[in-house]
């Protein structure tokens, strides 16, 4: 590509675009928010965010992703295998609807989940009777949770499955594997990149969730209350410090579970690359 | 095929089952969810709809919350696909230190929460932030409880959507054209609009109407910064959340509706680009006698 940097034109302008946009809208704000946590001395930024409503909070919003990250890791294998291997009626209609927490607004996902799992909804007057209520509790913030997250599975596994070449099950048929042992000892493997990377894509964005869950969640201060939502009704007592302090945390660890999947990522490529 | 078929796939009562979960699993998830929200809007019949438009207080605080998302969405996607195609020309077209963190930069607004991305311009540009007092001082349009900390927080959590999609198509198409209409003697405008642009139209019209989705329904960070002030920053997602808290459902399904309508559009035109691309490379393989040269590798 060094040639082409002599002949095609425009590097100094689309530089200065890029790099001056991504600083005033990215970078600039949020070096803004951990310029503002550096005004709280420790003890006030310890203090709120190991306070007991802070950690409830925290406990919901990455317990309830975690487990909703789980549901959609094998939720999300299955439905990616079967797009990819199966043939059956309806096949392309659910590969393109799986796509449809990404286009519908977070708002309308919150509405119509509480409506359809309120008590007298659709599905929560089913559940009713056998005692199992779902909005206003923390199965309600889990359930939209799942919503939210499940194209992140199968978009990321659904390419890797396409690419593994049939030599591999053959060769493993062949020698007199049964197929479980296949589908355990060479498929699994093989996905086993994809599916780490996209169930933390899921928890990622589970995390720092907030249109789909606020809705359904009933926020109940210490029950079913998430980070989000902590951050918001800070900011509208005017306690600036503290919502800060929450928002530096979340931001910290949704960093660090970024910077995973790069290197999950790149480990993956590495060791495809050796494979080939 | 030397193995036995039987080996190579599972049992038929398998196939089935993991067949009849999927269906299930996608009906109860996905569809029914967008079911309830037509079946809410019209549960009461069209009069629900036509109540949007006409001239009672709600209509006009419906109307002008439709109109107020439009115009955030327009200003956002115009600027934000600006960036996108800038972005994408210097990832793809040149090697240079720092490219990859630049790469993993425009991917950061992902990982906030949409929440954060509304507190960061809070914090910047409220009363108490850091340049609130010194606008209020010089007289500088609101920007916090009004239309430019709107289109802020949108242009910050749409940020990524453009460049995303633009960049694996222009990285695919390749540089020999752009190449050649260089040495022939174009400047760099006209290889943009005459040879780049024709070649990626595609990817960017998706990427556009993928960020216009994400911006016209963005909620959390919108939230953040609007102050509700009814007819004023009120954008049609925050107005469903209201109509939604003072129970009137069916108005709010009907406006939930309306953004179901765009979403499930993108669902069409996302179907509607695979399909092209498809025929483009089943035309490239008929063609066997004049290979297209191999997508170029990063």
């Amino acid at each position: 590509m060094a040639a082409s940097r002599r002949i095609l034109p425009g590097f100094g302008l689309t530089l200065g675009v890029t790099v001056a946009w991504l600083g005033l809208i990215v970078l600039i704000p949020l070096a803004a928010l951990v310029a503002k946590s550096t005004s709280l001395s420790w003890e006030q930024f310890w203090g709120t965010v190991t306070s007991e409503r802070t950690l409830a909070a925290f406990g919901l919003s990455f317990g309830a992703a975690a487990v909703a990250a789980l549901v959609n890791l094998v939720a999300g294998a299955v439905i990616a295998w079967a797009l990819v291997r199966y043939r059956f009626p309806g096949r392309r209609l659910v590969d393109a609807v799986i796509d449809l927490p990404f286009a519908l607004p977070t708002a309308v996902a919150g509405i119509a989940l509480t409506t359809l799992y309120a008590p007298n909804g659709w599905i929560g007057a089913l559940l009713e009777p056998l005692g199992i209520q779902v909005a206003f509790t923390r199965l309600g913030v889990v359930m939209a949770l799942i919503f939210i997250g499940l194209p992140f599975v199968v978009r990321t596994v659904q390419p890797v499955l396409e690419e593994i070449p049939a030599e591999f099950e053959e060769a493993a048929a062949s020698l007199g594997a049964s197929r479980l042992t296949v589908v355990l000892r060479v498929l699994l493997p093989e996905a086993l990149p994809a599916l780490i990377t996209g169930t933390t894509l899921a928890f990622a964005r589970a995390v720092g969730e907030y249109g789909s869950v606020i809705f359904i969640a009933g926020n109940i201060q210490g029950q079913t209350e998430i980070a989000p939502l902590l951050i918001v009704i800070q900011l509208e007592q005017y306690n600036y410090a503290e919502a800060t302090a929450i928002a530096v945390v979340m931001l910290v660890l949704s960093f660090a579970l970024l910077l995973a999947v790069n290197l999950l990522q790149r480990w993956s490529n590495r060791r495809f690359r050796e494979s080939t | 095929m030397s193995a036995p078929r039987s080996k190579l796939t599972e049992p038929a009562w398998v196939r089935w089952g993991l067949v009849a979960f999927v269906l299930g699993w996608v009906g109860l998830f996905l569809v029914l969810p967008l079911v309830a929200v037509f079946h809410g809007a019209f549960a009461k019949g069209w009069q629900v709809y036509l109540g949007l438009f006409d001239g009672s207080d709600n209509g006009r605080a419906a109307r002008h919350a439709i109109t107020l998302s439009l115009s955030v969405a327009g200003i956002a996607v115009a600027l934000n696909t600006l960036f996108g195609v800038c972005a994408a020309w210097l990832l793809t077209r040149y090697r240079f230190a720092g490219r990859q963190l630049l790469l993993t930069l425009i991917d950061l607004p992902f990982a906030v929460s949409p929440v954060i991305a509304g507190l960061v311009f809070v914090l910047l540009f409220g009363l108490q932030g850091f340049c609130g007092e010194w606008m209020r001082d010089h007289e500088l349009p609101k920007v916090i409880f009004a239309l430019p900390g709107l289109v802020l927080a949108t242009v910050f959590v749409t940020f990524p959507f453009v460049a995303r999609e633009l960049i694996p198509v222009m990285e695919a198409v390749g540089t020999e054209e752009e190449e050649a209409a260089r040495v022939l003697g174009a400047g760099g405008w006209s290889i943009f609009w005459r040879v780049t642009l024709p070649n990626v139209k595609w990817g960017l019209i998706y990427g556009v109407i993928l960020c216009s989705a994400r911006a016209l329904g963005e909620f959390g960070a919108v939230s953040v910064v609007s102050g509700h002030i009814r007819g004023q920053t009120n954008t049609l997602p925050l107005h469903i959340e209201i109509l939604y808290n003072e129970y009137q459902f069916a108005a709010s399904f009907a406006c939930a509706s309306l953004l179901s309508l765009v979403g499930l559009a993108t669902l069409g035109v996302k179907e509607l680009v695979a399909w092209r691309q498809r025929l483009a490379v089943a035309r490239a393989a008929s063609q066997a006698d004049d290979p297209p040269p191999p997508p170029r590798q990063a």
